[in-house]
């Protein structure tokens, strides 16, 4: 069972061994609606959680994309530059933003799992 | 600044339709309905869509023939030769030469009928109503909606419900019937598509919408894709393409100018738009359309060589172009279509080129 956890932000991260994967969650593809541009993070750059990474475009306006854990950007998904459809087709799959090698892996116990962010989204319309 | 949002006639009628609303001009309107701004934009340009555009200001002026005359010393148009229903786009002009509003004018029985932007309608009331000296009756008829009807579709669809209005030519009105219900119609719209505006009665306006609606080729559009929709077909809006500082010169809009009123200047601020006419300008609004995917929105400064040389004034992603879209001021030498500019978002340049406007071109209904 892969451990995704998801941040008050919006963004979902799933880790396998200190790698992490990040990308918006799908209730965020959807209040952004039509995503038209995506910019993801430079190879190399370190980043930390809370910090300004990439950048989503949809018709009516641009969104920061927070990454929700610190580290070094192993990789970008250069498919959502090519084609920033597949951020609204597959959000929390084919639409993922980068990928992360973890510095702090304690910071994942401060995200929530899938139940209790569902639960915030609820609780906290947009 | 604790105002009271205002409702236009349509309000609950938004909401029923699973409108998203926001504020907008001091009005409550509806961005997005739940099929979305692209989609929304796509139905426009391929069927048909149904725009409350109540908050506008529809504002007549009745009197006696000097109402021409008289209004001709802010708006810059030949209207005494305007033929009767007939619609000509144009501006307030104030005494910098510069534009208060645009708007669009149209020669009725006994006076004139304008269209105002929401936001500027009471100001433009009051300036309009200080240049008359001789007495007029002035109305800004907030018991009237204004519902506008765009796309290919919309003619076959609006004649079925509102017999007559295919006669019409694009830019001319005409007093027409809805369900028993008097409507003025014009064949006018900012979607860059043919298309109508309708004025009627609040309580009607609802009915008109809902009767529209059962056909499946036409849908409820919100402000987001009427934003897009504006901006693909290369026309301004006011308070971020337009204000009181542009004149219609720099802001490349002549056609809003009378062809002999070009010679005389005869209006406030005149002395001014003549000075820019014979002398040149110094920037001036282009088309700019950047190289990769990159969206350039309002506020993103523009450069050429090196050099700070102007400001996008309206920005996007265009559904339809399937490419970034964008429009703005330049300082007049980087004016030339072709220029190459780099426009700088989030810190980095990124390459554009001065282009023609619009974007996207259809043809009007003549």
């Amino acid at each position: 069972m892969p451990d995704i956890k998801y941040s008050k932000k919006h963004e979902w991260v799933l880790v396998e061994g200190n790698i992490g994967t990040v990308g918006i969650t799908k209730y965020a593809a959807e209040q952004l609606g039509d995503i038209v541009f995506a910019e993801i993070p430079d190879l190399g750059k370190n980043i930390t959680s809370g910090g300004e990474t990439a950048v989503v475009e949809s018709v009516k306006a641009a969104s920061d994309v927070y990454t929700p854990i610190s580290g070094e950007v192993t990789e970008g998904n250069s498919a959502i530059v090519t084609d920033p459809s597949l951020i609204n087709k597959d959000p929390e799959g084919q639409g993922w933003f980068f990928k992360v090698k973890l510095s702090n892996p304690g910071e994942l116990s401060s995200l929530m799992n899938k139940a209790d962010y569902d639960k915030y989204v609820l609780e906290n319309p947009s | 600044m604790n105002q009271e949002i205002l409702h236009t006639s349509l309000f609950n009628f938004h909401q029923a339709c699973g409108a998203k609303l926001v504020p907008f001009a001091g009005y409550a309107m509806p961005v997005q309905y739940p099929l979305g701004i692209a989609a929304e934009h796509n139905f426009v340009r391929s069927k048909a869509g149904i725009f409350d555009v109540s908050h506008m200001g529809q504002f007549s002026i009745k009197g006696d023939e000097t109402v021409c005359k008289q209004l001709e010393q802010i708006v810059p148009l030949d209207l005494a030769s305007l033929r009767l229903n007939q619609s000509k786009y144009s501006f307030l002009i104030n005494d910098k030469g510069g534009i208060n509003d645009d708007l669009i004018v149209t020669k009725v029985k006994d006076g004139i009928n304008i269209v105002l932007n929401a936001a500027c309608k009471h100001n433009d009331v009051l300036q309009i109503k200080s240049v008359f000296k001789k007495p007029a009756k002035f109305m800004l008829h907030d018991e009237l909606s204004l519902i506008a009807i765009q796309g290919p579709m919309a003619v076959s669809i609006l004649e079925s419900f509102i017999p007559g209005i295919s006669n019409l030519k694009f830019m001319n009105g005409g007093s027409f019937v809805f369900k028993g219900q008097p409507a003025y119609v014009t064949r006018s719209g900012y979607t860059g598509e043919d298309g109508f505006e309708v004025s009627i009665a609040n309580a009607s306006a609802k009915d008109l919408c809902e009767t529209l609606l059962n056909n499946s080729n036409i849908t409820m559009i919100g402000l987001g894709a009427r934003d897009s929709l504006r901006l693909e077909a290369g026309l301004c809006l006011y308070g971020h393409d337009l204000n009181s500082d542009i004149t219609p010169i720099e802001a490349d809009l002549l056609f809003g100018i009378a062809k002999q009123r070009r010679e005389t200047c005869d209006f406030i601020g005149g002395s001014i738009v003549k000075n820019h006419l014979l002398n040149g300008i110094k920037k001036k609004r282009v088309g700019i359309q950047p190289e990769g995917k990159i969206i350039a929105r309002e506020h993103t400064k523009v450069f050429h060589e090196g050099k700070e040389v102007g400001e996008i004034t309206s920005g996007g992603f265009g559904p339809s172009v399937g490419f970034a879209v964008a429009m703005g001021y330049v300082n007049i030498e980087c004016s030339e279509v072709g220029t190459s500019l780099q426009l700088e978002v989030r810190g980095k340049q990124y390459p554009a080129k001065v282009c023609l406007l619009p974007f996207y071109k259809k043809s009007y209904a003549k």
